[in-house]
């Protein structure tokens, strides 16, 4: 998928990944992409949940070796 | 959509209980909330710019896990709480979760508004010059014209 911006949380644990992926959008642009890359599990269900609250679109997300990948659409 | 709002007081002054605060002010203001924190008692500790004195003490904190199960005989013993602070701010950052300072800064840079409680300060004498610049002196009231209009307000 592309994206126009790439954060990699790998590592960190909550609240860090949602809190920088709300950082990550702040200077993007309406209906560009950020890739977001998380090692957190409990980040599956949080970025779905920051998605429904801040009206940003989550497009997917996938798990790849222990990794989970986020695409997320700036409202 | 009106912006929600949340507020919470945070009157313990520990390392575990210094997080849930600062955790969920930072989360909530990334979720788009308007807000504010109360530091009132022994929160008050937790604006302070060195915040190295913010421990965690296994006594009387029987639901802390410990590597070995240790005599409360054992916990009180000069130099266990520096050792227990150690073992849980290693622990933290072993685990990916933020240092309280890290926290802190963030709440702040999403415009989290922290008051800290003017009869504390007065109470136990605080140099107000040992706490951090971003914070606003006031009471009670003061802090109920916006907890009055919050969908979250928590005790912590």
């Amino acid at each position: 998928m592309n994206f126009d911006k790439e954060f990699d949380a790998s590592g960190m644990s909550c609240p860090l990944p949602i809190v920088k992926t709300k950082k990550a959008l702040a200077d993007m642009q309406p209906g560009q992409v950020l890739k977001v890359i998380a090692t957190d599990c409990g980040s599956v269900k949080d970025m779905q949940a920051f998605a429904d609250q801040t009206g940003n679109t989550l497009l997917s997300t996938t798990e790849e070796g222990g990794k989970y990948i986020f695409f997320m659409k700036k409202k | 959509m009106t912006t929600k709002k949340m507020a919470i007081i945070a009157t313990k002054g520990t390392l575990d209980m210094a997080y849930p605060p600062f955790i969920l002010a930072s989360t909530a203001a990334a979720l788009g909330y308007d807000v504010q924190i109360f530091f009132t008692f022994y929160g008050l500790q937790l604006l302070r710019k060195d915040l190295s004195d913010v421990k965690i003490s296994p006594l009387a904190n029987p639901a802390m896990p410990m590597p070995v199960p240790m005599p409360v005989m054992v916990q009180m013993l000069p130099g266990m709480e520096s050792m227990a602070t150690m073992m849980m701010k290693q622990k933290l950052a072993k685990h990916g979760v933020a240092s309280l300072e890290e926290l802190r800064d963030l709440c702040l840079e999403a415009d989290v508004k922290f008051i800290a409680c003017q009869m504390t300060v007065d109470l136990f004498e605080f140099d107000k010059s040992e706490f951090i610049d971003n914070v606003e002196y006031g009471g009670a009231s003061m802090f109920f014209g916006f907890a009055g209009e919050t969908d979250i307000c928590l005790f912590v």
